[in-house]
């Protein structure tokens, strides 16, 4: 009998800052424009040049540190961390380590809740006997600044960069190692991201780059207190990667223990495609940066004032909100969970439901055809551009029946692209269904005498002669008519 | 000379450093290493058992910018500090990525 392993997991989580600016300079952050076009002599590291703390940095990190329950360091200093490479011209990177803005913090992860939708559940949930709730603890959360970015040139053989990212701010959040399982790393940065995204602190988008997490992985036999070599994952672009290397990088290290080998303490790089890992050279993962307090950059104390005033702009994060839901609104669990996983989403919802829209109805249209045209355009929630008002007002047309579901769909699909209003666009394209009960009663009589056959089929008995009787009356009026209110008449004529 | 650095030290801190010394280099890098340490040794003689460790010089603290872009497109003239340049970006020794 083999063994049982525990896998002990901690993350560090990269998460870029979603400000105008980088963190000590002027220049823009901006994404995708001309090489070397967003930067100055700081973000180049060009001797003499001084940093200064843009304010929007630290307003971002306090405010995440208090969504994540940490204590806020009052008084905090930033320190240089120093490596050579290209990317970074300075020769080190501004960062924080003595004195980080953060510390002792936690973030709770429901398993139930907080998986992103559509992720199922793994085999490994009944394994690990996963609690339901379970506190991750966050060890420190720090402000430091990106590295410019690399490219190849295969053809004169040597290397490009662009500074356009050096000095685009970043927090890495640091939690401890209470993760046992790739579920509960998943749900974990899930509930992360969305807390961010609620503050509008960063977009936290991993195949884009602006949320990044690294993996420290160790095992261990069950049930004792020791850890093992734990090595360091990079590379992960995606929830599902992040998923298949904790797999992968727990069965690697089981195998050398199995085969009474070690563990190397290490910095791997995952290769998804491959569906492997790699050991990084080790010249790249010279632990020893001889840190030192940046003497270019004032320390930052914190008031009680400044701290009040970031506390007091907290949204309601999503944990709150769904309570509040299931309190408040009567729809399902599955709705709430759907349309609080986006903040503007929540937003809209909420908007449209004050105007007067029914709940269960709102919450249809968002998480029906709201999130079908989102996918399909491959889109995020919070690109969503039609308002509540437009909303509330289509479900008003398709409740007074002056349109039905199909032209209904139609006109959102128009909606969602343009944020028309959707009574005048019903108006003027002529969309509103025949209600004209004479004027109906006519089509379908002669829809009835044109098709005498499926007539004699349903007198015979043949029930369902009448769905194509009713498509051919709601072909020949167009669309424009009342399937429910066809089918009445077709029945007391048949 | 109470510090003595080993040839293992010198070699590693020649690598943090990314230099490259020559055996003399090295010998009179190892003499010059060993000097400081003495000096600083010297210094822990002072008490600063009731001191602070002291990282700026002068008490000033929150210092900050606002949110707003201040900077236009100047690569022309940051581009000047490329040794070499290549479309717009800086030509650097290839570099395992």
């Amino acid at each position: 009998m083999a063994k049982e392993y525990e896998t002990v997991i901690g993350l560090e989580v990269h998460v870029e800052l979603a400000t105008k600016t980088k963190i000590f300079c002027g220049c823009s952050t901006e994404f995708g424009g001309k090489p070397n076009s967003h930067t100055c002599p700081v973000c180049t590291g060009m001797p003499g040049a001084l940093p200064v703390l843009n304010k929007k940095v630290l307003e971002h990190a306090v405010a995440v540190g208090l969504a994540t329950n940490c204590r806020i360091t009052r008084y905090c200093k930033f320190d240089r961390k120093n490596y050579f490479y290209p990317d970074n011209p300075q020769n080190y990177q501004i960062s924080q380590l003595y004195l980080p803005i953060c510390r002792d913090g936690y973030v709770e992860i429901d398993m139930e809740t907080d998986l992103p939708a559509g992720w199922l559940p793994g085999a490994e949930r009944a394994l690990a006997g996963a609690d339901v709730r379970k506190r991750i603890r966050i060890h420190e959360i720090h402000m430091e600044e990106d590295a410019g970015k690399m490219l190849h040139d295969e053809r004169e053989d040597c290397t490009l960069v662009d500074y356009n990212r050096s000095g685009v701010p970043l927090i890495e959040i640091v939690s401890e190692p209470d993760m046992r399982s790739a579920e509960e790393v998943i749900a974990w940065l899930e509930k992360l991201r969305l807390i961010i995204r609620y503050l509008g602190a960063s977009d936290c988008k991993l195949q884009e780059g602006s949320m990044r997490a690294d993996v420290n992985l160790s095992v261990r036999e069950a049930g004792t207190e020791t850890w093992g070599t734990r090595t360091e994952m990079k590379n992960l672009n995606s929830f599902h990667a992040i998923s298949r290397a904790i797999e992968n990088e727990r069965s690697r290290q089981i195998d050398l223990l199995e085969s009474g080998q070690a563990v190397v303490q290490e910095t791997r790089r995952w290769d998804d495609a491959e569906g492997r890992s790699y050991p990084m050279r080790s010249k790249e993962d010279a632990r020893d940066y001889r840190y030192f307090p940046d003497p270019d950059l004032a320390p930052v104390s914190i008031s009680d004032a400044f701290l009040a005033e970031i506390r007091l702009r907290q949204p309601e994060f999503r944990t709150e909100k769904m309570k509040r839901y299931r309190a408040c609104y009567g729809i399902p669990d599955k709705d709430i969970g759907l349309i609080t996983g986006s903040r503007h989403m929540a937003d809209l919802f909420e908007a449209a439901v004050e105007l007067g829209g029914q709940p269960k109805k709102v919450s249809n249209w968002l998480i029906g055809e709201t999130l079908r045209l989102l996918r399909e355009k491959e889109l995020d929630a919070e690109d969503i551009r039609f308002s509540p008002e437009n909303l509330v007002k289509l479900i008003a047309l398709t409740e007074k029946k002056e349109i039905n579901s199909t032209v209904a769909k139609e006109v959102f699909e128009t909606m969602f692209e343009e944020d028309i209003d959707p009574e005048k666009y019903v108006e003027e394209q002529g969309m509103k269904m025949v209600s004209d009960k004479e004027a109906l009663q006519r089509t379908v009589e002669e829809v009835m005498g044109a098709n005498p056959g499926s007539v004699q089929d349903y007198r015979n008995g043949k029930e369902r002669a009448i769905g194509f009787l009713v498509g051919q009356t709601m072909k020949a009026m167009k669309g424009k008519a009342d399937p429910v209110q066809v089918n009445a008449i077709l029945k007391k004529l048949l | 000379m109470a510090n003595i650095i080993s040839d293992e030290t010198i070699e590693y801190v020649g690598i943090l450093a990314k230099l490259e010394l020559t055996g003399e280099e090295k010998e009179q890098a190892k003499k010059d290493v060993g000097r400081m340490l003495d000096y600083i040794d010297r210094l822990k003689e002072l008490d600063t058992s009731e001191e602070e460790p002291m990282s700026h010089v002068f008490p000033v603290q929150n210092v900050f910018r606002e949110d707003k872009v201040t900077n236009g497109d100047d690569s022309e003239n940051i581009l000047r500090n490329a040794p070499l340049q290549k479309d717009g970006m800086f030509v650097v020794p290839k570099t395992f990525h």
